[in-house]
């Protein structure tokens, strides 16, 4: 392993840098329908499950095949993707917000040869490379994070919690059969880098215990004061801690009764570690959703409060989402997302139907704001 | 042969969803085997290190990576992520592991030749790992180490033409749906405003100077595909002014089956012949429509544009001409004092370039926020802690009922001392003239 040098002199390091020069141009990728019919689309229709066929008013017309992808993937398999795009869609690709992928062609008759080809393609393990699906009312690709392949402050794994629950919604991937879509995302901490406070359905990994404290290196390592100010209900305070040896140190302590576990301290101060193998486990929230639809977008709620991380394949966690998809599928109107039925419904209904366990942990009380989660009416079903 | 015993997550190959597990394993094969004699410039083993790495998390379950870390490249406050391994003896190959943030293009078109390029960068000077995309919408790179971050900068600006995304309290990636490059309802072009912005503030996206992050991102319209109400500082949704096109001979054609409501997103299952009062005038959320003697007829002054009547019958109903977009602010995810959706600032600004009203919005907002904002404060919470009255004053904004979603219930209503006759200083004296103690 020989080092080779790009051209970047370490002894000049500012000679010939080149900086702000932004992304490359989007309009440099585009395949050539795209680019002669950008604005001129007049309709799209949806022809199969993955399958979608988009209209321009000058008669043309361009086929999407979206397939699943899962995200965190290798230059091997990009290379693989590029491959299929040379050898069906003169070179071109995109991804989608919810990280699936398209391939587009322009005519009809270039498009069984393109998903003979995708749906034949599979991983050693027997799962397929692939998928084509994630269209209409079904579900699609669940947005995630990083778990445990990348970042220092989760409490669950973000790869596998998708992949075994991908696997268990597997159908409805390449299905339109219920109400509405169903958008189901993850987080592996509540910093939320996703889509989990907006979602259908959402997994949020979390913690139950306080943070410990290392304090010995905490005023080393840390600004204290951020500690302190980044705790959401103040359990954080500044304290003269001696150690063992009898050495005076400044430091922090936290009042374990007003600690709700979220992480943020760590986040701030590298010596208040909280992460835990059996106090760590999965929440999920149900109801959110975005677009303006109908009814206003909404926050997800939280409808269950622990579920223990069972790694590899979280078969608690995957059952109770599943049984959450099939009483929202067989009770929901047509154009319904989950929000709008359990808010129809009632929450006391939704917990009935979907056999769900209400606890105390669901009932809001962070802050004024928790006044108006409750129920202030007579308005209820028994 | 595998480096590491992995039986945990191996458990993770089957099933039908794509597994990364299997192409973890594929790029560690790939590695080993090095077929195209590559002369990687980080330990050959890193993927079976990652593996193993994630394997021990699995037996554990806790992560294994050391907090934060603090890297980059000379220019720039941000755009990498530092980490390392907290058992660098046993996984050598992860023991410096940093994440590279690279900016994407807009609605993430790609060539072919171009990821087949960067896959080529990667490959020599990193992991082969990547996230496609992060959330914010970067292509991630995934594992370096700190030597290589200069190289790979240096190659991506004078070879491909590229820089680096966002981290830190900065401007980060902005990102859009992919507009009219590929959907009849974008009511303008995002992607030409997500990079022409992107271009136009990359001293605040490379060089952090605010006092936490913020992010733009653009959905051509409130079906929000981009999710900008929810995961931007500055949300721009597309809408419209004038009349929904109708097009009363296609209304005929799905009340007679020949088109497929919603395009067929429900075909999955047999919700009966399509009915038109049923579906779309009894669903409308203002009750703004009438099909009478076989026609459709939208009341414009009381539709909201929610979307959803284009939605079903997408062949027959269009958005109107006169076009712009709405812009919202304050989102975030829940730390520090509660999850925040974009609340409505701006009803209806025309998208044309230069962009120059939009831009001076974008900069009052700044030039308080900056002033104002706390340390680690989003713009969602100096909302919340100023009140949304003075990000009217801010930027100039006149208050108009689309700015709430109901009037305030309390009385505790402050009023300015100029907006009061006689102001505030008043002599208790004076008063006691007419009212004895
Ligand atoms: C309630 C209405 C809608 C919601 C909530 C919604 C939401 C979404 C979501 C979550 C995605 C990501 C999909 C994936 O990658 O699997 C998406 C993508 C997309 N949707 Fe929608 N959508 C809505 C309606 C529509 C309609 C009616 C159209 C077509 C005219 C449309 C056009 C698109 C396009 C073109 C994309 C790809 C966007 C991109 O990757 O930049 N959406 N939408
Ligand atoms: C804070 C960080 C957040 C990140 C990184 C994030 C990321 C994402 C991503 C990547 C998606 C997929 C987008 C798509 O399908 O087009 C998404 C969707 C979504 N996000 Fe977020 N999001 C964040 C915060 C929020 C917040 C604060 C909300 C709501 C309050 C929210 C609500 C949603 C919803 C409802 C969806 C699904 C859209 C739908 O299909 O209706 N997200 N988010
Ligand atoms: C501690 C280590 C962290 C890691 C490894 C991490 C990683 C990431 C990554 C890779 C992304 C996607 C970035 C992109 O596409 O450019 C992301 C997005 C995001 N992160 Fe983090 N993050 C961390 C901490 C945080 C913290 C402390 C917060 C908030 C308090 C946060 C909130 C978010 C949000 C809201 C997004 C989504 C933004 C969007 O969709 O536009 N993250 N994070
Ligand atoms: S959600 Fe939390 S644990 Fe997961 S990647 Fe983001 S910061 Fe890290
Ligand atoms: S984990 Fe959260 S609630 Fe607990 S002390 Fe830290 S910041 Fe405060
Ligand atoms: S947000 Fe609107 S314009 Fe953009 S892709 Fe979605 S439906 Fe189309
Ligand atoms: S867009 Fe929404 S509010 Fe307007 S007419 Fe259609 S259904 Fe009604």
């Amino acid at each position: 392993m020989a080092f080779i040098s790009s051209g970047y002199n370490p002894d000049k390091p500012m000679e010939n840098r080149i900086t702000d020069i932004g992304p490359r141009k989007y309009d440099e990728f585009y395949p050539a329908v795209i680019a002669k019919n950008k604005g001129k689309w007049l309709y799209h229709e949806i022809l199969e499950p993955g399958v979608l066929v988009h209209v321009s008013e000058t008669g043309d017309e361009v086929y999407t095949v979206r397939v699943g992808g899962c995200r965190l993937m290798s230059v091997t398999h990009i290379r693989e993707i590029c491959e299929i795009a040379d050898k069906h869609c003169d070179g071109h690709i995109r991804f989608t917000t919810r990280n699936n992928i398209e391939f587009m062609v322009d005519s009809k008759d270039k498009l069984q040869p393109l998903k003979d080809d995708l749906s034949s393609r599979k991983f050693p393990g027997g799962s397929l490379k692939f998928p084509i699906g994630g269209t209409g009312a079904g579900i699609t690709n669940i947005i995630h994070t990083q778990g445990w392949i990348h970042c220092h402050t989760p409490a669950t794994d973000a790869s596998g919690t998708v992949k075994a629950t991908m696997d268990v919604l597997f159908s409805d991937f390449q299905d339109m059969r219920l109400p509405a879509h169903l958008r189901v995302s993850m987080a592996c901490c509540l910093n939320m880098c996703g889509a989990v406070h907006c979602s259908d359905i959402a997994i949020l990994g979390y913690h139950r215990k306080p943070p410990m404290l290392d304090h010995e290196y905490l005023d080393k390592m840390c600004e204290i004061p951020l500690a302190i100010a980044a705790c959401p209900t103040a359990a954080v305070k500044p304290a003269k801690i001696e150690l063992a040896d009898g050495t005076k140190v400044n430091s922090v302590s936290v009042n374990k009764e007003r600690c709700m576990f979220c992480g943020n301290c760590y986040t701030m101060c590298p010596s208040m570690p909280l992460a835990d193998d059996v106090g760590d486990g999965i929440v999920l929230m149900v109801g959110g959703k975005v677009s303006n639809r109908i009814s206003n977008p909404k926050f997800s709620k939280v409808v269950v409060a622990f579920i223990p991380n069972e790694q590899p394949r979280w078969p608690t966690m995957t059952a109770t989402i599943k049984r959450i998809v099939e009483a929202y599928a067989k009770d929901a109107n047509k154009y319904e997302r989950l929000g709008e039925w359990a808010e129809r419904i009632g929450w006391e209904r939704f917990f009935e139907k979907c056999e769900l366990e209400f606890t105390h942990h669901l009932i809001d009380d962070f802050r004024d704001p928790a006044y108006y989660t409750w129920r202030q009416t007579s308005n209820f079903k028994f | 042969m595998a480096k590491h015993e992995t039986p945990l997550i191996d458990q993770l190959s089957s099933g039908p969803w794509p597994s990364f597990v299997d192409d973890l394993k594929q790029e560690a094969e790939s590695r080993a085997k090095n077929d195209k004699n590559v002369d990687f410039q980080i330990p050959q083993d890193c993927v079976d290190d990652l593996l193993g790495v994630l394997e021990l998390s699995y037996k554990h379950g806790r992560t294994h990576w050391k907090h934060g870390g603090i890297v980059g490249v000379f220019g720039y406050g941000g755009g990498v992520i530092g980490r390392y391994c907290d058992q660098p003896e046993m996984f050598p190959g992860v023991a410096h592991f940093h994440t590279m943030r690279v900016s994407q293009p807009a609605g993430k078109f790609y060539t072919t030749k171009y990821l087949k390029d960067l896959c080529d960068l990667w490959e020599f000077r990193g992991s082969g790992i990547t996230n496609m995309h992060g959330s914010t919408g970067d292509i991630i790179f995934i594992g370096t180490t700190t030597p290589q971050l200069e190289e790979i900068f240096y190659e991506l600006t004078h070879t491909f033409n590229q820089d680096l995304g966002g981290s830190g309290s900065n401007l980060r990636t902005p990102s859009d749906c992919l507009g009219q490059a590929r959907c009849e309802y974008a009511c303008y072009d995002t992607q030409a405003i997500c990079h022409e912005l992107t271009n136009e503030y990359q001293d605040e996206l490379h060089r952090p100077a605010f006092p936490y992050k913020f992010k733009f991102k653009f959905d051509g319209c409130p079906n929000c595909c981009v999710a900008s109400i929810a995961r931007s500082d500055m949300s721009f949704i597309g809408t419209w002014r004038d009349d929904i096109r109708i097009d009363q001979e296609a209304v005929q054609a799905y009340v007679g089956g020949e088109f497929p409501s919603n395009a067929g997103a429900h075909a999955g299952r047999d919700w009966g012949p399509f009915d038109i009062e049923k579906e779309v005038i009894n669903l409308c959320p203002t009750g703004c429509m009438k099909y009478e003697d076989k026609k459709l007829m939208i009341n414009t002054k009381e539709c909201t544009r929610c979307m959803h009547c284009i939605n079903v019958m997408p062949r027959a109903l269009r958005p109107g001409n006169d076009k712009g977009c709405s812009i919202l602010v304050g989102a975030k995810a829940p730390i520090l004092d509660g999850a925040q959706m974009g609340s409505l600032l701006i009803p209806f600004i025309k998208v044309e370039e230069p962009y120059d009203e939009i831009k001076e919005v974008i900069e009052s907002i700044w030039d308080w926020w900056m002033e104002e904002g706390k340390n680690r404060e989003r713009l969602g919470e100096l909302i919340k802690r100023q009140g949304f009255q003075r990000l009217l004053e801010e930027t100039g904004i006149k208050a108009v009922p689309q700015h709430v979603q109901e009037p305030r219930t309390n009385p505790y209503i402050f009023w300015k001392e100029d907006e009061v006759p006689g102001g505030w200083e008043r002599d208790v004296n004076e008063f006691r003239k007419y009212h004895l103690r």
